[in-house]
């Protein structure tokens, strides 16, 4: 057994470590600490989700805050018109946006990769005024308002226990729920991609026609994988209506799809903790560049209000391109090539290999 | 009737604007297999530099080819600094890439020029004259006119000059171009030149009717995607028909059928029913899958 | 590790209760007050689509450094004024303003920008019981609501009440207009239009055709040719300042000349000089004003003007032109008057109740006769406007001040 532990990889220290962390974390910062790291989790689900559509099965989407959109108007019609208890809503959601994405990813098949981005992206820009139409339904422009969600007695005690009396608030129990949903849908994608589906999504990002030929059903894989991609957005739509407490059309900007799309990549396609990394840095990317930056004062004033002036786009666009050109892995995969030259360096050639990192999304 | 006309009429000044960027669409397209998603925002820099040298004392017909030799300029320099590393990179790296560059244009913008709009001089009168009954502006017959005068050009360049057989081989096939000597890499850089440029122009031919602010094209390149798929993606004469053709859809249906505020819903319909039902638009050669 | 379990837990407790203590100052008054400083905070566009209105929240912090500088703040305390940038985006405005009570604990929030931002912060500042103070926008609802949210007031005109007097001013002087109007497709637009509706009363049938249009559109050609073919001899442009523009273009383009009646956030002389140059002919436009246009030549030797403009020489990323830098100087003007009236009662809820109840002030840069003023059953400050018309070149003051509170 001892030696079993000892031997573990390092990554399951990792995730040891990690775990350990996120599950202490609302014990020791504020509440709104708390909330800040529920919206990186909301992040790090979509951007699994978008990870499984482009890192795996080599699709793209340049639309996934439509379907984030769908996911929180789904919770919030579902709450505000119909009084369905909201932790219902979170599955319905995302059934509701994987069955569009689905079917979605039926006249996406058609689409060469080139061809699908422009629609996708069109399908972004275009989301808010289609959800101003349906006033009846979506409230137009004055959106959905939610109250915030109050935890649970369970909940509520044990987290009264640990830190000794502190009452739990809305925010930290929807951090527990978001990071609940978020190992769950985690060790779904994780057991996918090791898995047939997962071998043989990648078997057809690497080529339809060798994969068709080896008898893969390459229409179902991608559709499947939309559907999926979309799930994934449609839940993290949903926590992210409920973390918010307010939908309305000017919440899902094309900038969110944008913006997820830079923590795929950033993070790291086809990898398993890039989405975390990515959720992270997409979440506090602007805040560091408009907030923090200007209060150091050890910056001189004039290069701090050219973070602040230029706000995030300028660094988000420059950093994806650096990434495209330099670590097209992504911050992931500088850190594997980084450690796997180390122990090739330490311990000679004759090392087995690092598990089962996936292979280059670059052959996509 | 007499409404009616005017609202095709009109869907002809707009579709003037979305035809004069989708022809910078299709050169990229036709110079290297990509559209590049930061087009728009290259052309709205572009005018914003026009812009600066015009403030700056400079004749408009002094600033304006400059302007469109710094264009040429900076997208050579682009294509060399930033796209060229990834080129033969896969697709998604590409539109990653050119989205990174998007966001990254219209941010300095931003910073540079600052959001409030501005007034930007225009050879053309806002003068009418009457079509059947239905009035058109001076400035937008410009556009279109200067749109077909691009046109001619492209369709000179890439079909009667040698350089213009280079640039699509150098696109079509690469490997092979190279052995005959061809130097694809810089062609592919004469292609963002010469796409920057064209942008540049469409830039500073709109900006008097759209007003210059650094979102300008932000929605103009959707309506642009639009009438370049339409038109078969790698055909300038389809860009400006389907420009034309988009322009004067997108004002009917919003007039007649689903009202002027879903007008960027139906450039998204013509998208992605093009793309699903002839991915080859109007004017393209269907495509052969290899295997 | 069962063993370490209430050191862990010891540990967290500190962490939470200091956390928790770490901002509040301990004396009578509420957080954010200190007996040298008050703080503020905003959350407002700097980026994104709305990234125009951003230099409103620039200009009120030049005013407020005005007077830390001039007079030492308020009754010996500066105003600090953190602005924070939302892009216009309701899902960045709520973790911004929980972390500037929660984090910074600022006194009040003052000037935040945008009717869907400000609602998806309404109800948390409402439980919370921090002042939501003079948010930037018209919207109705900031004032109308106030029984339900009465720690939220708005300052500007109410968009309704400004299209009532369009209205009042239509059947006085055209009595038998056909009226065409364009509107934006969000909460504005649909505000200006309901208040028009409203205040045609009975005779709202004068409305011939209304057409809408999306902040995607590339231009309102198609929208305005409709409302021309409608037979519409007058026009309502109830449009942002971009659109505006470029209506007024089109208006001449499409060889109409209706009479015009222009919303007041597109008026600044700024942007109609920019139609102007664009080619719009810019005949028979009526607007209203509330607050001087410092590019009025006869505001010239005007008292508020010349201290607007030694308050704005101090604030780099702002446009002395710029109507936006005026509106901010002068919330931030009502702000001050706000804390300087609490005194040394710098409770949250006093201030709230001067702010939505007990404010009578002459506000310098607003137009002569225009009062800011509360009372315990008026909660919008500013209803007072004047019609304006345009001609050679510059706005001119029409009659009297015409009072429409929004019933």
């Amino acid at each position: 057994m001892l030696a079993r532990v000892r031997r573990a990889p390092p990554r399951y220290w990792l995730v040891l470590v990690a775990a350990v962390l996120l599950i202490g974390l609302p014990t020791v910062v504020t509440s709104f600490q708390s909330s800040q790291w529920n919206l990186v989790l909301i992040f790090t689900i979509a951007i699994m989700g978008l990870n499984v559509l482009v890192g795996y099965s080599g699709q793209i989407s340049l639309g996934h805050g439509a379907f984030m959109a769908l996911g929180a108007y789904t919770t919030a019609i579902l709450i505000a018109r119909y009084h369905v208890n909201y932790l219902v809503t979170i599955p319905i959601a995302g059934l509701v946006t994987g069955a569009i994405g689905f079917l979605l990813g039926i006249p996406a098949l058609r689409l060469s990769a080139l061809y699908l981005a422009l629609a996708t992206f069109a399908l972004a820009v275009v989301t808010p005024s289609l959800i101003k139409r349906p006033e009846q339904l979506t409230g137009g422009v004055q959106g959905i308002g939610l109250v915030p969600q109050e935890p649970p007695q369970f909940a509520a005690a044990a987290f009264s226990t640990v830190t000794g009396g502190t009452q739990m608030t809305s925010e930290q129990w929807l951090y527990y729920l978001s990071l609940a949903i978020a190992v769950l849908l985690f060790w779904v994608a994780w057991n996918m991609i090791r898995h047939r589906p997962g071998r043989a999504m990648r078997a057809v990002r690497d080529g339809e026609v060798a994969a068709a030929a080896f008898g893969i059903n390459v229409a179902g894989y991608k559709t499947l994988a939309f559907g999926m991609s979309a799930f994934y957005a449609g839940v993290a739509g949903s926590l992210y209506g409920l973390a918010t407490t307010y939908v309305s059309p000017d919440t899902f900007p094309v900038a969110l799809s944008f913006q997820l799309l830079v923590g795929a990549v950033l993070g790291g396609l086809a990898s398993t903790v890039g989405p975390l990394l990515g959720g992270m840095f997409v979440y506090w990317l602007p805040i560091v560049s408009s907030q923090t930056i200007s209060d150091q004062s050890w910056i001189p004033e004039q290069i701090s209000s050219v973070f602040v002036k230029a706000g995030p786009a300028v660094t988000y666009g420059a950093l994806l391109i650096l990434i495209m050109i330099f670590a097209p892995n992504g911050v992931v995969g500088l850190i594997t090539s980084g450690y796997g030259a180390l122990r090739k360096r330490l311990r000679g050639a004759g090392e087995r290999g690092t598990g089962q990192m996936p292979p280059d999304p670059q052959t996509g | 009737m007499q409404e009616f006309l005017q609202q095709v009429v009109s869907g002809i000044a707009s579709g003037g604007i979305f035809a004069s960027l989708a022809l910078a669409l299709v050169l990229i397209y036709n110079a290297m297999g990509l559209v590049n998603f930061a087009q728009g925002e290259m052309a709205m820099f572009a005018t914003f530099v026009a812009y600066a040298l015009i403030e700056n004392g400079m004749s408009y017909w002094i600033a304006l080819p400059l302007a469109l030799v710094l264009a040429f300029a900076g997208g050579v320099l682009i294509q060399r600094v930033v796209i060229r590393p990834v080129e033969r990179a896969p697709v998604l790296t590409l539109v990653i890439v050119t989205l990174g560059l998007a966001t990254l244009i219209n941010g300095l913008a931003g910073f540079v020029f600052g959001y409030i709009p501005r007034s930007f001089p225009s050879p053309f009168s806002v003068q009418t004259v009457s079509v059947l009954g239905a009035l058109i502006s001076f400035r937008d017959l410009g556009v279109i006119a200067v749109s077909a005068l691009v046109l001619v050009l492209i369709y000179l360049l890439l079909q009667r000059t040698t350089l213009g057989l280079a640039m699509r081989a150098a696109a079509h096939n690469p490997d092979a171009s190279r052995l005959l000597g061809v130097r694809v890499s810089w062609m592919l850089a004469l292609g963002w030149g010469l796409a920057s440029a064209v942008g540049a122009l469409s830039g500073i031919m709109v900006a008097p009717i759209l007003l210059l602010e650094p979102n300008m094209m932000q929605t103009i390149i959707i309506y642009a995607f639009a009438a370049a798929v339409l038109g078969g993606i790698e055909s300038p004469l389809g860009a400006v028909v389907g420009g034309l053709i988009v322009g004067i859809t997108v004002n009917l249906a919003g007039a007649y059928l689903v009202g002027g505020d879903l007008q960027l819903a139906v450039a998204f319909l013509i998208i992605v029913a093009v793309l699903v039902i002839k991915p080859n638009g109007l004017f393209g050669r269907p495509s052969v899958r290899r295997v | 590790m069962a063993r370490r379990g209430p050191k862990i837990a010891a540990l967290a407790v500190c962490l939470v209760v200091l956390a928790a203590c770490g901002g509040s100052s301990g004396t009578q008054t509420d957080p954010g007050v200190t007996s040298t400083s008050i703080k503020l905070g905003v959350t407002i566009a700097k980026s994104g689509p709305a990234a125009a209105y951003g230099t409103i929240a620039d200009a009120s912090l030049a005013y407020f450094t005005y007077l830390n500088n001039t007079q030492g703040g308020i009754n010996g305390r500066k105003i600090e004024y953190k602005i924070f940038d939302d892009g216009y985006n309701p899902a960045q405005t709520v973790p911004l303003t929980h972390q500037l009570v929660e984090q910074e604990t600022v006194f009040a929030m003052f000037g935040g920008l945008g009717t869907q931002p400000q609602t998806a912060v309404r109800d948390y500042l409402n439980s919370k019981k921090v002042p939501q103070l003079f948010v930037a926008t018209g919207a109705t609802t900031f004032m109308a609501d106030f029984s339900a949210h009465p720690y939220t007031i708005g300052w500007q005109p109410p968009y309704q009440g400004e299209s009532r007097i369009y209205a009042k001013d239509v059947i006085a002087n055209h009595p038998n207009a056909k009226i065409g109007v364009l509107y934006q497709n969000d909460d504005y637009g649909q505000d200006y239009l309901k208040g028009l509706t409203d205040g045609l009363g009975a005779s709202a049938s004068m409305i011939k055709d209304k057409e809408s249009y999306d902040v995607t559109a590339a231009d309102t050609l198609s929208q305005l040719s409709k409302l021309k073919a409608s037979g519409a001899d007058t026009v309502f442009l109830f449009t942002t300042p971009g659109f505006t523009i470029k209506s007024l273009v089109i208006i001449t383009k499409l060889g109409w000349e209706p009479t015009i009646y222009l919303n007041s956030v597109s008026n600044p002389a700024v942007y109609m000089g920019l139609a102007a140059s664009n080619g719009a002919a810019l005949k028979n436009v009526t607007s209203v004003g509330y607050i001087k246009d410092p590019t009025d030549p006869q505001w010239a030797n005007d008292d508020g003007m010349k201290l607007y403009k030694t308050v704005i020489a101090n604030c780099s990323s702002c446009n002395v032109n710029n109507g936006f830098n005026i509106y901010g100087v002068a919330t931030a003007y009502t702000m001050a008057d706000v804390l300087k009236q609490a005194g040394s009662n710098l409770t949250r809820a006093n201030v709230m109740s001067i702010a939505a109840s007990n404010l009578s002030e002459t506000n310098p840069f607003l137009l002569p006769g225009v009062a800011v003023k509360t009372t315990s059953s008026d909660h919008y400050p500013i209803t007072q406007e004047k019609v304006i018309t345009w001609s050679s070149s510059a706005w001119h003051l029409q009659g009297d001040l015409i009072d429409e509170p929004v019933s």
